[in-house]
């Protein structure tokens, strides 16, 4: 019997210190082969929850499970094992730069796996061809651009058909073009390889095109979930505001501040 | 200021510098802990090696043979007042294959090796390299950090060595080719008076010894640094600054220990 | 390939890390002029090892024959023992005696073997009877000063005697 989610978050706290909380208790499901968006403003716990996932931080409270195994950062075995099964696209890419780009690529072949150096040059070839840089596969890291860097990136992410796939702000910093590049990638990349894909983003309408569902996270709780319709409707309002990108909402846009006429010395 | 709020400032700096200490031996244990997995992908130790070794070559050459050459010329001028003249050869073998040698290697390395230690590892760091290692299941410590120490270890006693040799032959040009002494009295009278296990062996103890130190200093700094350009400068400067510091003060405790003790 | 390159320049600073150091123990130091096998030990009983020190050189006709493996105390005779290895191509007569002798002016001490007339040689474990301890700078200071005195003591008494 298959588990329907591949990863679920049940009820889980996390702070880096006691006293101040990232998450409170969120809980999230990742269906198999579905994509699904984790939004909400920078700083709301969004890549923290990736990081929970991938076994590097413990939380204070509640469990994460993968494939219904609880992820555990103390068994390294097991942590390793989990990690096989996925593969994580960093927000710049985080390309070895002492690696050209067809040995970042490689690098994972060459690691966890014992084929022989031609098979691994057809995969490599074949990922970067996924990815559409074939072409580029003797360029060094620091002769490559931004967008090509996290196309590498994607590329080596993908190195050993992971079940899982994480993206860390894929579209930050992007030009349209490239955007779009990317978001297209995403979706094919999930369905041609039967993946789930868990996309950290907070570019509502590009997520919205390809995601099959998403969550929001705000003030680190989950504000709103549902498919891109759902939210689009919701009433809440601050799932509205994020939405929408309203300046003002509950999220303020006012620094907390006292009265701008004693700032400026102006008696009342 | 309120002497139990100073108490306190003062509590709480002891309390960091304990952490701190804590923290880096416990960094130091996993540098050693992993060096058994670095020596089974040797290939990785031989490209650090080449960094840290081969790109030092160069200034580890000519520094030595200036100082054997002056080392050389200073010590005749004190030499020749006394009719020892011939002994420059075993004056200058002696300094460098003791102290010169294994310090002033050091300290270089701490310069050029280590800054670039630290800055690499720093930047790496910065670019999430290190985080992304682990989640693709691969330990930094054992592909990253574990090579380049190993590398540095190996490398000092073989940079050492051939600054002290580079030396002697500094030495040599300018005591023989260029004041005219005689090259049997310089080489005999340094024969006669230096002591392989003595000299030369307990000199590259000490780069041994240097060399786990200054590489140590350099992997920790980088991987402590804040992910800013600033973090980064700063930390290399911190390497020069304890390395250097470290070296001498190691050198101190092994001089004493090994040259006063009657054989 | 850059791989291959890389490996043969480390192999090659390897190399020349080894070459310093061998270059250093046998030009240098004294590692040359005395090999490690093949040596048997002799003893010597001295009244005074001065400033003999272990590996110290054992000299004959001036030339390095042995090292100084170890100095004890035998608080029998209240003697220095010296234990001495030789190297094994060299046999000395059973008469051999040994001196210690300083290099130079204020050099380093060593110990010197006069050989003797005997047939029989010296075996492994044997002890050099005939020995000369280290001349000490006090006694000589005081010989002088003593042999002064005593001159000038003998004039006083023959011009006493006028």
């Amino acid at each position: 019997m298959t588990i329907d989610n591949l990863v679920q978050i049940d009820h889980v706290t996390f702070g880096y210190d006691r006293r101040r909380l990232i998450l409170t208790d969120v809980s999230l499901e990742f269906p198999r082969g579905k994509v699904v968006a984790i939004m909400g403003s920078s700083g709301s716990g969004k890549t923290t929850l990736l990081r929970l996932i991938g076994g590097v931080i413990r939380p204070q409270s509640g469990t994460i499970l993968f494939d219904g195994e609880p992820v555990d950062p103390s068994d390294t075995d097991k942590l390793f094992a989990v990690r096989r099964r996925l593969g994580m696209l960093f927000q710049f890419g985080a390309l070895f730069t002492d690696l050209n780009t067809f040995e970042n690529v490689a690098f994972p072949l060459r690691e966890h796996t014992n084929l022989p150096d031609s098979m691994i040059r057809d995969i490599v070839l074949l990922k970067l061809n996924a990815v559409g840089l074939r072409g580029a596969a003797s360029l060094r890291i620091a002769e490559v651009s931004g967008g090509m860097a996290r196309r590498i990136a994607l590329a080596r992410a993908i190195a050993l058909d992971p079940e899982l796939i994480m993206y860390d702000e894929p579209f930050a910093g992007l030009d349209p073009i490239s955007v779009g590049v990317t978001a297209n990638l995403i979706r094919s990349l999930n369905d041609a390889t039967d993946a789930t894909s868990l996309i950290v983003s907070h570019d509502v309408e590009e997520c919205f095109q390809i995601c099959d569902y998403a969550y929001l996270i705000s003030s680190g709780r989950v504000a709103g979930h549902g498919t891109a319709a759902q939210l689009r409707a919701s009433e809440d309002p601050e799932v509205r505001q994020f939405i929408r990108g309203e300046p003002d909402g509950p999220v303020r846009f006012h620094y907390p501040a006292g009265p701008i006429e004693q700032d400026l010395g102006l008696s009342g | 200021m309120n002497p139990l709020d100073l108490l306190a400032a003062l509590g709480a700096r002891v309390m960091g510098w304990l952490n701190a200490l804590g923290h880096a031996s416990l960094f130091f244990g996993d540098l050693v802990r992993h060096t058994p997995a670095a020596l089974r992908r040797f290939d990785l130790v031989v490209v650090q090696i080449y960094a840290i070794g081969n790109l030092s070559l160069v200034i580890i050459i000519t520094s030595g043979a200036a100082v054997g050459g002056v080392l050389a010329l200073q010590a005749y001028y004190a030499l020749d007042r006394y009719g020892a003249a011939e002994s420059v050869g075993l004056l200058v073998a002696l300094s460098l294959l003791r102290e010169l040698g294994p310090v002033l290697t050091s300290l270089l390395y701490a310069g050029r090796a280590g800054t670039s230690l630290t800055a690499e590892i720093g930047l790496m760091k910065a670019g999430e390299q290190l985080a992304a290692m682990e989640m693709m299941a691969v330990d930094p410590r054992s592909r990253v950090l574990a090579p380049r120490f190993v590398a540095g270890i190996v490398s000092l006693p073989l940079l050492a060595a051939i600054f002290s040799a580079v030396g002697v032959g500094g030495a040599y040009l300018i005591a023989v080719k260029l004041i005219g002494i005689d090259s049997a009295a310089f080489w005999s009278q340094m024969q006669d008076g230096v002591d392989v296990f003595k000299d030369v062996g307990n000199g590259m103890v000490k780069t041994i010894v240097f060399g786990v130190a200054s590489t140590f200093i350099a992997l920790y700094m980088g991987y402590e640094s804040e992910a800013t350009p600033e973090g980064v400068a700063k930390a290399t400067t911190r390497t020069v600054v304890f390395s250097s510091v470290t070296v001498l003060v190691l050198d101190f405790l092994l001089t004493s220990l090994m040259f006063s003790i009657k054989s | 390939m850059e791989k291959k390159n890389l490996e043969t320049l480390v192999g090659l600073f390897v190399v020349l890390g080894a070459v310093a150091l061998v270059f250093l123990s046998l030009k240098a130091a004294n590692l040359a002029s005395f090999s490690f096998d093949s040596t048997y030990q002799l003893k010597a009983s001295f009244d005074n090892v001065g400033g003999l020190k272990i590996r110290a050189p054992v000299k004959s006709a001036g030339v390095t024959i042995g090292r100084i493996k170890s100095i004890s105390f035998d608080d029998k005779r209240f003697q220095g023992v010296v234990t001495m290895e030789i190297d094994r191509r060299y046999q000395f007569p059973a008469d051999t005696s040994g001196k210690i002798l300083t290099s130079g002016l204020l050099g380093d001490q060593y110990i010197g073997l006069d050989p003797g007339g005997d047939d029989k040689n010296l075996q492994p474990g044997d002890s050099i009877k005939l020995t000369q301890s280290a001349v000490v700078l006090e006694d000589l200071i005081g010989k002088a000063l003593y042999g002064k005195a005593a001159e000038g003591g003998g004039n006083r008494q023959k011009e006493g005697a006028k």
